[in-house]
């Protein structure tokens, strides 16, 4: 059978729509029970967590240069940087640090 | 709200979603490389990226669409691969203001990506609409676009430069997580035992078959309740924070 790759895309982009959309739109009240608020409470902070590990580590394609990343966006984080400076200085030393090793080997 | 507090939200959602956009740039620029190897056009890839946002559930999509799977496998592969998206719905839903008009809910829906949500969420009050749509003007853009030149282009930009960027994303999430860590114990012991879990659930035999997606979606749900269940946040945490 034939697919035509706009529909394809059009599914897609329904099914993901619908997913993002429908809580968003019909809790439009405070939620009262306690397990439920605390649980979305952790929800941001663990999904994020468990993304950025052990991902980070080989996000560069080099071990040393994502912990060296890893390092300096851990300090600066730590230090209440805002979010664009502990993006840039973070691949700016990714960056310095792959230089370095190229010139090395 | 005012204009002058609209404009400040959106300059503020612009300039956070900078590195969001040259982060996207990046990464969906390989995307655009795989879309060409995958028989699309540069159009169908764009338009893809324009109305999708998504980077697994494209890259997933791409496998069905070159080996012509049904519709329904889509679906699904789609439903499963961005599920996550709808546990930062939930979330965001309790982080605007209550009396948000139903347009300004479906427009803020449009940008829930692992990436503006954390922005998001780190914002200190409720969340402004206009600070997403700042923050979508640019992540959106460099999403499309970079999808377009990687399907044109292919790989012109030095690898290590492309490499460099593919840490932004992590850095800004680090920027949401650490901070929070510092001034509430019971999260910082959440992430410790969820960066443990997903580390197992990365290189264990057996586990490590679990795709990247589900593997989100379970450790999520699984720990954040562990969490709720130990330490439930007090009435005025919980408001501010969730």
């Amino acid at each position: 059978m034939q697919h035509n790759v706009w529909i394809y895309i059009a599914i897609m982009a329904l099914v993901t729509y619908l997913i993002r959309m429908l809580p968003l739109t019909l809790l439009r009240k405070e939620i009262k029970n306690r397990t439920l608020r605390s649980f979305l409470y952790y929800v941001p902070y663990v999904t994020l967590t468990v993304m950025t590990f052990p991902a980070i580590i080989t996000a560069t394609g080099d071990l040393r240069s994502g912990a060296a990343g890893l390092v300096t966006a851990l300090i600066l984080s730590w230090k209440k940087q805002s979010l664009p400076v502990v993006a840039f200085i973070s691949c700016a030393v990714v960056f310095l640090v792959s230089m370095l090793l190229t010139l090395i080997h | 709200m005012s204009s002058e507090e609209r404009g400040k939200q959106f300059k503020e959602g612009l300039r956070d979603g900078i590195p969001i956009g040259l982060g996207y740039l990046a990464v969906s620029f390989t995307l655009g490389i795989q879309c060409r190897e995958s028989g699309l056009s540069a159009l169908e890839a764009t338009v893809m990226s324009l109305v999708n946002l998504t980077s697994a559930g494209e890259f997933a999509a791409l496998t069905i669409i070159r080996t012509a799977s049904s519709y329904l496998e889509m679906a699904i592969s789609q439903l499963v691969i961005n599920l996550r998206y709808m546990l930062m719905s939930f979330a965001l839903s309790q982080k605007v203001e209550p009396g948000l008009s139903v347009g300004h809910r479906m427009g803020i829906s449009f940008g829930v990506t692992d990436e503006i949500f954390g922005i998001s969420i780190g914002r200190k009050d409720r969340l402004s609409p206009f600070y997403s749509y700042g923050a979508m003007a640019v992540a959106v853009p460099g999403w499309t676009a970079g999808t377009c030149l990687g399907v044109i282009m292919g790989d012109i930009l030095p690898i290590n430069i492309v490499n460099a960027l593919s840490l932004a994303l992590y850095g800004m999430f680090l920027a949401i997580i650490v901070p929070k860590a510092k001034e509430d114990k019971h999260v910082a012991a959440i992430c410790i035992v969820a960066i443990a879990a997903s580390t197992v659930f990365s290189y264990v035999p057996y586990l490590k078959a679990v795709s990247a997606g589900s593997r989100i979606i379970i450790l999520t749900v699984a720990l954040s309740l562990l969490a709720a269940l130990i330490w439930p946040v007090k009435d005025e945490e919980g408001k501010d924070a969730a």
